[in-house]
């Protein structure tokens, strides 16, 4: 039969973000893809050269939109490891929490994303309301619901009230009880198994392959978390599983998002009660304008709700940093993987795919 | 992991949403009011607003500009632009409020705007805010989200018990570590170089010890001022009144930090900077009356642009009030000489013990040279009339701080100082004629018995507050608000001073009339008594002619804004034009320099 060109990108309505992806299809099987990045391009890498250490804060929560912190975050763990900086014990506390918060926010989004591919879309309704009582956290605490410019290399911005942390507890909770009813509508649901169960199959050798972190990894049984492996802030000193599958189907991977959920809801509580007394932010030298950080290089990462996510800065003593390398947590998926492994997969399954994979397009565009 | 298994009814279980309340609010008859920290549409408090741009500069986005304000004649301190905000472009990260100088630019909790006319998001912020609503605020810097570092370093001095029997500088000066911690307080707005007379360049260097540059540093003094060694120490840092720093915090010690480069900087590169200045094109020559402050400055530019300058001293040593009037211990010669040092090494040639009027004539002055500049300074005491005053322990400030730098420099004998003496005045020189004069007591008698009578109240004292704290520190004794009245005499003998109360200074002209209350008389134990009250210039050397010709607004000269006096080729500047003050020396003879080059340059 005759092979057919097919663009899927954001006119779908199961392709997140402003990505797409070049089929070709044969009938209704895909025999080859290509990923078509660039949409969303700015050059943050480039952008973050002539720019304030300070003022980076407020770019690079644009590197992943759903789950901006992250990248302040760890931009901020390589500028402090460089400048030898030993954040307070509360801000770390705090960090954490903020942390967890974004994880559970973009599991929320991630399991609301499935109902666009598969059309459930009782799942996007519920997912995105639960995700905005957690932005509703972060407001309180930011000032700002998505782009919070919170962490700071040295700490984070304010600190948290007892009041907001009541807040938190009983909004965890509202949200911890809702999990049952999302067990039972989104993945008792017979669609939600008939289009996801074997679907966009992933093997272990695949994902360690391709370098695949995170949910991804996790679901072929490999045990792989940057919390766990390489604990950061106090990681640590928090009780937490790791949920982990033993095949890796579009099913595993996001029902894993949805126990994570759980571990993420586990770990806040914990920094609820354990969060000791104290500063949150160490100052650097000056008047923000002029701050400098030491010559050297440095890299943060951290586990985020796609995998390993990491920042590589280079500093050469000057007020900006020499230079800034993302490893953002769906490169390997997004770009190689889409090649390797989207083809032979059937076209109303790509959508499946790419959303399963958790590919994020800013992370590859950065 | 154990997987849920699909369930037939389990979709159904979702019935139970239809009876609930929906998570939505209807927008707008419904509103939703933003968290107490939420980062929503600017704020901006003109009244205290200096304009200094610290936001547009930390703004990640760009999306801050300072525009002037049309028709705005701003104070000093203040700079006539105001931020305009491109919503276009903000990110509400809110940087600008953390770093905000005075705290004017708020955020407000105000986040929906609405308008047909996308020009209106380029919006100047006002305390009515974008919706004209005057909004509540949101956001609010604290002192751990502030991007301002508000604590001065503090500069080490020799402590008082120390220093009050010396003469030697007791301002240690700044470490490389405190320099750098000082300089990295400065936000770079410039408000400080619109205040300098000489307008410096301040942030620049300041700047240059902060990327640890000295050498660019020193480069920058030169820019606008020789006298770096002099300025660095006794400059009255009319900057650090309005530094933008100091609405919040402790302004940055700005004079300090000038000091550090010229006392750090190696002698190799601090030479190199000086000499590369100087043109070698030779145009004409210049004479120049009195090597004091403004003499110097101008002898310097004036070289560097290729004129050949003599500059005639009456003294022995050239640096007139600097070498004669201020202390040793706020100013030591050796940094006055590496001043001078290096404005000679460019080939200045100064003439001293050479009186103009007596040694040469001025007309002589007149022919020799194609301009002349005259800043002979206010070098003549003012004296007091006042019943008593006409004694021989009456003495005048000018005629005394010669002496104790005469001593000071090893030259001279010990000033006559006695045992308790009042000193009138409340301004720097007071206080430099009554620490002195307590050093020197010190010395004589082991005792420091100095009063001090000023007519200004305590608030409104003319000296810096560091000569009225380092005083208060060496054991001088303020009277604020205190008219002088009479000086008590007996058998021809001083016993002391009579002051009345002052009550006010001016009259309702703003005339300086000060009215004392004399029912209120405090009398001050003394056999001698200083005055201070100000000082004269002296034009004796001007030919009656020329005098005749000048334009004199009191004992001031009038020039133009090039410093050029009525006659061509006579240029004035210093104190015999704008008051007594180094800086405002430096300022005039850099500004005549320029004035003497545009003159001799359009002549040719």
């Amino acid at each position: 039969m005759k092979e057919v060109k097919l663009f899927h990108g954001p006119n779908h309505p199961g392709m997140h973000g402003n990505f797409s992806v070049h089929l070709t299809v044969d009938g209704d099987t895909v025999k080859k893809a290509k990923p078509n990045p660039g949409m969303l391009h700015r050059g943050f890498e480039k952008l973050m050269e002539r720019r304030l250490w300070l003022n980076n804060i407020a770019l690079i929560p644009r590197v992943c939109v759903p789950e901006p912190d992250l990248n302040e975050a760890v931009y901020s763990m390589a500028v402090e490891k460089i400048q030898n900086l030993e954040i307070p014990e509360r801000a770390k506390y705090i960090r954490v929490l903020m942390m967890e918060l974004a994880r559970i926010s973009v599991h929320m989004m991630s399991i609301g994303g499935i109902g666009g591919p598969t059309g459930v879309y009782t799942a996007p309704n519920w997912a995105l309301a639960d995700r905005d009582l957690i932005l509703d956290i972060f407001e309180k605490i930011t000032g700002h619901r998505v782009y919070h410019m919170y962490i700071v290399p040295g700490g984070v911005r304010q600190d948290i009230d007892e009041k907001t942390f009541r807040f938190i507890e009983n909004t965890i909770r509202d949200i911890e009880k809702r999990l049952k009813d999302y067990k039972e509508i989104i993945f008792e649901s017979p669609i939600i198994h008939k289009r996801l169960k074997g679907t966009a199959p992933l093997t272990k050798e695949q994902a360690l392959n391709w370098g695949v972190t995170g949910p991804g990894l996790r679901s072929t049984g490999e045990k792989y978390d940057v919390r766990k492996q390489f604990p950061y802030f106090v990681y640590d000193k928090l009780d937490f599983d790791i949920p982990v599958a033993d095949k890796s189907d579009a099913f595993t991977r996001l029902y894993l998002k949805y126990l994570e959920v759980k571990q993420s809801i586990k770990i806040i509580k914990q920094v609820i009660n354990k969060i000791p007394k104290g500063k949150v932010r160490l100052k650097l030298t000056g008047t923000a304008l002029k701050w400098k950080i030491k010559k050297g290089e440095a890299y943060g990462k951290v586990e985020s709700s796609r995998g390993e996510f990491g920042y590589y800065v280079v500093s050469d003593g000057g007020r900006s940093p020499y230079r800034v390398q993302v490893r953002g947590a769906s490169y390997p998926q997004g770009l190689y993987g889409i090649e390797a492994g989207l083809p032979e997969t059937r076209l109303e399954d790509v959508a499946i795919w790419l959303d399963t994979m958790g590919v994020c397009a800013p992370e590859i565009d950065r | 992991m154990k997987e849920p298994k699909a369930n037939f009814f389990s979709p159904f279980k979702g019935i139970k949403y239809m009876v609930k309340k929906p998570v939505t609010i209807r927008v707008p008859k419904e509103t939703r009011e933003a968290a107490g920290r939420y980062r929503g549409f600017h704020t901006n408090d003109w009244e205290d607003c200096i304009g200094c741009g610290t936001c547009a500069d930390i703004c990640p986005t760009d999306a801050i500009n300072m525009e002037k304000v049309p028709e705005y004649d701003s104070p000093e301190g203040e700079k006539d632009e105001r931020p305009v905000i491109d919503y276009g472009r903000c990110c509400f990260c809110g940087f600008c409020i953390d770093i905000c100088t005075t705290g004017s630019l708020k955020m407000s909790k105000d986040y929906i705007y609405i308008n047909e006319n996308p020009d209106t998001f380029l919006y100047i912020p006002e305390e009515q805010g974008i919706n004209k609503n005057f909004p509540e605020e949101g956001y609010q810097r604290n002192e751990i989200t502030d991007l301002l570092d508000l604590e001065r370093i503090s500069m080490r001095h020799v402590k008082s018990s120390k220093r009050k029997d010396s003469f030697l500088e007791y301002v240690k000066g700044f470490s490389k570590e405190e320099a750098k911690r000082e300089a990295s307080r400065c936000v770079e707005c410039g408000i400080c170089t619109d205040r300098c007379p000489a307008h410096m360049d301040i942030p620049e260097y300041i700047n240059s010890i902060w990327d640890d540059d000295l050498k660019e540093g020193t480069k920058w003094l030169y820019e606008t001022n020789p006298l770096p060694n002099v300025c660095g120490r006794v400059c009255t840092h009319k900057c650090e009144e309005v530094c933008a720093i100091s609405h919040r915090g402790e302004p940055i010690a700005i004079r300090w930090l000038k000091r550090y480069i010229v006392d750090n900087t190696p002698e190799k590169d601090y030479e190199e900077v000086v000499l590369s200045n100087v043109s070698k094109k030779s145009k004409g020559s210049i004479g120049i009356v009195g090597a004091g402050p403004s003499g110097l400055t101008a002898a310097y530019y004036l070289r560097t642009l290729g004129y050949n300058v003599d500059i005639y001293e009456e003294k022995e040593y050239a640096g007139g009030v600097m070498r004669y009037g201020i202390p040793k211990y706020r100013l030591p010669d050796k940094a006055l000489d590496k001043d001078i040092k290096f404005i000679k090494k460019i080939g200045v040639n100064i003439i001293t013990n050479t009186r103009v009027g007596k040694d040469i004539e001025f007309s002589d002055l007149e022919n020799k040279y194609d301009a002349v500049y005259i800043s002979t300074g206010f070098m003549e005491p003012r004296y007091l009339k006042i019943e008593g005053s006409d004694h021989k322990d009456v003495i005048a400030a000018m005629d005394f701080l010669p002496k104790v730098r005469d001593f000071a420099r090893n030259e001279g004998k010990i000033p006559d100082v006695y045992k308790k003496i009042v000193v009138i005045g409340g301004g720097d020189v007071a206080y430099d004629v009554g620490r002195s004069a307590a050093r020197i007591q010190m010395i004589k008698y082991g005792k420091i018995d100095v009063t001090l009578t000023a007519l200004e109240n305590y608030e409104d004292l003319p000296a810096s507050e560091d000569e009225i704290i380092e005083g208060r520190e060496e054991g001088l004794e303020m009277y604020p608000s205190s008219g002088p009245v009479k000086i008590l005499i007996e058998k021809n003998k001083i016993k002391g001073l009579k002051t009345a109360e002052c009550i006010s200074l001016f009259d309702d002209n703003g005339n300086f009339k000060p009215e004392l209350n004399h029912d209120n008389t405090t009398f001050h134990k003394g056999t001698q008594v200083y005055i201070s009250i100000g000082q004269a210039p002296n034009y004796d050397y001007l030919p009656e002619n020329l005098k005749e010709k000048l334009n004199f607004v009191g004992p001031k000269i009038e020039t133009d804004e090039n410093g050029q006096t009525n006659i061509d080729w006579l240029f004035a500047g210093g104190d015999i034009v704008n008051g007594p003050d180094i800086i405002n020396g430096v300022a005039d003879g850099h500004n005549s320099a320029k004035g003497i080059d545009k003159l001799l340059n359009n002549n040719q």
